[in-house]
């Protein structure tokens, strides 16, 4: 048996991702990365928390911060989690088309919030004269929200490309666990977003 | 692919052949390459503080250039000798020792040398291009973040790549050892190299990303004018040195980790007897990982935390004592009653037992915080991490070396000279950094470039600088046996030590995949079991069939080589805009090459099983 035959057999087990031992490999080093990613973000917010209250002057997080938007950010980006999820489950149903179309769904929400992130970003700047560089505040809050804003923008890319790859030749074990470990990293996307939004958000304006 | 073609090739096939390999062999011998060059850079520059330090008030160097010395001496060994070094062993070794043909991701491993090797290169560049860094290994804030010039950037970025290639060094060995394990190696009984192998590479994975935090913010101050670290904008310096020792801290558990696993398989070996509590070995590696992230503020007693803070941090760190005394004592235990051969491996970890003893003793008494305030920033300090980096980390390199140079190369380093290296560097060794201690307790501080006579501080200033000259002596001995040995040394069989574990029941050096059939592993120090049961080797655990192999690629060197160049754009982006090209086009080089690396497939290929080597495996 060739190996295009082993990637591609007549009936797909039911975990296609984790059906070679390069796909195995994959979700657990992808799962260690997710690991270590979880350090850089906890480094991340402990600087925030630190430096939240230097505002040097400038507006604190209370004048700043609306819940209303990043509600809807939040909204946004925990539906895209979910639809991920459903194109994981077409996966492992072997329904290539099922899981393009949520797959779509979710790039479109991640897009969607990566713009709203952009316009509060601009109103920030632009309207309250809050910068990168105004105050320690500033520059740990850009930096913690803009590396998650990073990571969605990496992850949109990523989906995109594997999207287009596949499009034409549809699912064997090769690609399988491509598409699963860029579903993990869209969750672990969305879970760092539900702690920016609690410790920034919510703790920034109580 | 047949191995016979590999022999007789051309040196610019050879060189493209280590520039696209994937081969955890190969890659172990570019990072000893790589790490040894690092590590002769560094002892010059350390040769060069000796020198600057041999009198008083001495002008060998200015103030300003001992300042980069002392700095990239200490940035050097860390980061670009010890840890590629450490490297170097954990390729060459951890695969073969659990039965692997491969590491989990060939890829990564070879994108991981890469990236260690142009972020060294970008950092020392730096020599070059105005100045090195010049604010401390440390680099605290705000003095790094204030320094003029350009030298503490290509601190951050050249730490910053160099950095990423280590993680996914850590994650790749914490895969391999978790999937690739051959049949019947469990865990508990994997050799203890492979242990603490597996430990550090779980250090690496925790701790790398809090430096890239720190570095992060360190370029954003000094090259995007945020204000992480200036008070002036309500800032706090000492988030610096969290970040950078919750990275630190552990950092020095990465390196020592794959030393003492080192001694444990030597020791073993030339014992003739199995490790000595072998359960409480693991189960002592493991906490010593553990408790390596619970102590980190202990490096900043004099911060003023608070007595709270200190206290903690102060019994934390002393009950890291606890797990390695368990240590010292099995190896002392090992070698008890064992049938003991001394060779330069054995003399190595027989001088490491006494001098990091020293260091860990020392180590508690820095562990006092009450009196720590009072060894803080002396010579006491430079003493005991030299204690415990040298006789602690260098030996388990040198050990390492001389243990798996036949398996590596085939061929046994030559033991007349490897004894004049060790008997030299060991002498030098306790004589350049024992008398520190005294000076330290004199009042001698780190990092000053002159101190003045009549404070009885020249004689042991001398007596420290002569010693590093025997280090230096030694260094060069060992630089030669590597040449002669490669020139005249005899070719070996597999199992010159007659060995324990699996890395000895192959051929030296053993063949592009390793292993022809995957043994059938039956207990701890599995080719011993075999031994003694009358068996030449292993028994295999399948049939011979075709064996999956990787394909050589030039894409890890291109990334790399990418973000080289964009390193170099965003340190000089600040002095004119237009070197915003530079951080396009070498992002586009990294971005591209990883693109291509997406959507090209890449399957590996075949070695059909009639191309298989001949013969039994050794």
């Amino acid at each position: 048996m060739s190996h295009e035959d082993i990637l591609n057999p007549k009936v797909m087990p039911e975990e296609p991702e984790k059906a070679t031992l390069e796909g195995k490999n994959k979700f657990l080093g992808f799962w260690f990365f997710l690991g270590g990613e979880t350090v850089l973000f906890a480094s991340l917010f402990g600087t925030y928390l630190a430096l939240k209250n230097s505002n040097n002057g400038g507006p604190t997080s209370e004048e700043l911060f609306g819940l209303e938007l990043v509600f809807i950010m939040t909204m946004l980006l925990l539906t895209s989690s979910l639809t991920s999820v459903y194109a994981m489950y077409h996966m492992k149903n072997n329904e290539f088309k099922k899981m393009q179309i949520w797959l779509g769904i979710t790039v479109l929400l991640g897009l969607t919030f990566l713009g709203l992130e952009i316009y509060e970003f601009y109103e920030y700047i632009v309207h309250d004269g809050f910068t990168f560089r105004s105050s320690a505040f500033g520059s740990a809050f850009y930096t913690l929200v803009g590396f998650h804003g990073g990571h969605v923008l990496f992850g949109l890319l990523w989906i995109i490309t594997l999207m287009a790859r596949n499009a034409k030749r549809g699912l064997n074990l090769y690609n399988a666990p491509k598409f699963y470990i860029a579903s993990l990293y869209w969750h672990f996307i969305d879970v760092v977003w539900v702690f920016i939004f609690t410790v920034v958000y919510l703790m920034g304006v109580i | 692919m047949s191995t016979t073609i590999a022999q007789n090739k051309g040196f610019g096939a050879t060189l493209w052949d280590y520039l696209t390999t994937v081969d955890h062999k190969k890659i172990a011998i570019l990072y000893l390459i790589g790490g040894g060059f690092f590590f002769l850079l560094g002892g010059l520059e350390a040769m060069a503080i000796r020198i600057q330090l041999i009198k008083p008030e001495n002008d060998f160097v200015s103030a300003g250039f001992y300042n980069e010395l002392l700095t990239m001496h200490g940035t050097t060994m860390i980061f670009l000798a010890a840890m590629p070094l450490i490297f170097a062993l954990l390729n060459a070794v951890v695969p073969l020792q659990i039965g692997a043909r491969d590491v989990a991701f060939p890829f990564l491993n070879s994108l991981g040398f890469w990236l260690f090797l142009f972020g060294g290169i970008l950092l020392n560049c730096s020599w070059f291009l105005g100045g090195a860094p010049d604010a401390g290994w440390t680099a605290y804030a705000p003095l790094s973040t204030t320094q003029p010039g350009h030298g503490v950037d290509f601190y951050v970025l050249g730490l910053q790549i160099s950095g990423a290639g280590t993680l996914m060094g850590g994650i790749n060995f914490l895969v391999t050892i978790v999937n690739m394990r051959a049949p019947g190696m469990t865990y508990m009984r994997m050799p203890l190299f492979t242990w603490t192998a597996f430990v550090t590479s779980a250090l690496i994975l925790f701790a790398f990303p809090a430096l890239t935090v720190g570095l992060f913010l360190m370029m954003f101050d000094r090259l995007f004018g945020s204000g992480f670290f200036d008070a002036n904008m309500g800032g706090n310096s000492v988030i610096w040195e969290h970040l950078f020792w919750i990275f630190g801290h552990p950092e020095v558990y990465i390196l020592i980790l794959p030393a003492f696993g080192v001694f444990s398989d030597v020791f073993s070996t030339f014992s003739k007897k199995r490790l000595f509590g072998y359960t409480a070995m693991v189960f002592a590696t493991v906490l010593i990982g553990f408790l390596g992230f619970m102590v980190w503020a202990h490096h900043m007693f004099t911060v003023g935390l608070g007595p709270a803070a200190n206290s903690i941090f102060a019994v934390a760190t002393m009950a890291i004592a606890v797990p390695t005394g368990i240590k010292i004592f099995n190896w002392l235990f090992t070698l008890w009653g064992g049938n003991i051969k001394i060779n330069s491996a054995m003399l190595w970890s027989l001088a490491f037992i006494p001098s990091f003893t020293i260091g860990g003793m020392t180590g508690v008494m820095l562990a006092a915080a009450a009196a720590d305030y009072q060894f803080h920033d002396t010579y006491f300090v430079v003493a005991h991490f030299h204690y415990v980096i040298v006789g602690g980390v260098v030996f388990g390199i040198f050990a390492g070396l001389h243990y798996w140079w036949p398996k590596m190369f085939g061929k046994i380093l030559d033991e007349t000279l490897g004894k004049i290296t060790f008997w030299t560097f060991f002498i030098g060794f306790h004589l350049t950094f024992f008398i520190q201690h005294f000076l330290g307790l004199m009042g001698m501080p780190r990092r000053y470039w002159v101190y003045l006579t009549d404070q009885g501080l020249n004689t042991g200033n001398l007596i420290s600088t002569i010693g590093a000259f025997f280090m230096a002596i030694g260094a060069i001995v060992f630089l030669y046996n590597v040449i002669i040995t490669s020139i005249k040394g005899e070719k070996v069989g597999g199992d010159p030590w007659d060995g324990r574990t699996l890395e000895w029941s192959i051929p030296s050096p053993p063949p592009h995949y390793n292993f022809k059939q995957l043994p059938l592993v039956r207990g701890l120090d599995p080719l011993w079991i075999e031994k003694t049961e009358g068996r030449k080797g292993m028994t295999p655990a399948e049939p011979v069939g075709d064996i999956h192999m990787p394909n050589p690629t030039i894409l890890p060197f291109v990334m790399s080589f990418g973000l080289f160049i964009a390193g170099f754009g965003f340190i000089y982006q600040v002095d004119d805009a237009s070197w915003l090209s530079a951080v396009f086009i070498g992002m586009g080089i990294c971005l591209g090459a990883m693109f291509v690396r997406s959507v090209k497939d890449d399957h590996g290929h075949h070695i059909h099983k009639e191309d298989l080597d001949k013969g039994d495996g050794l």
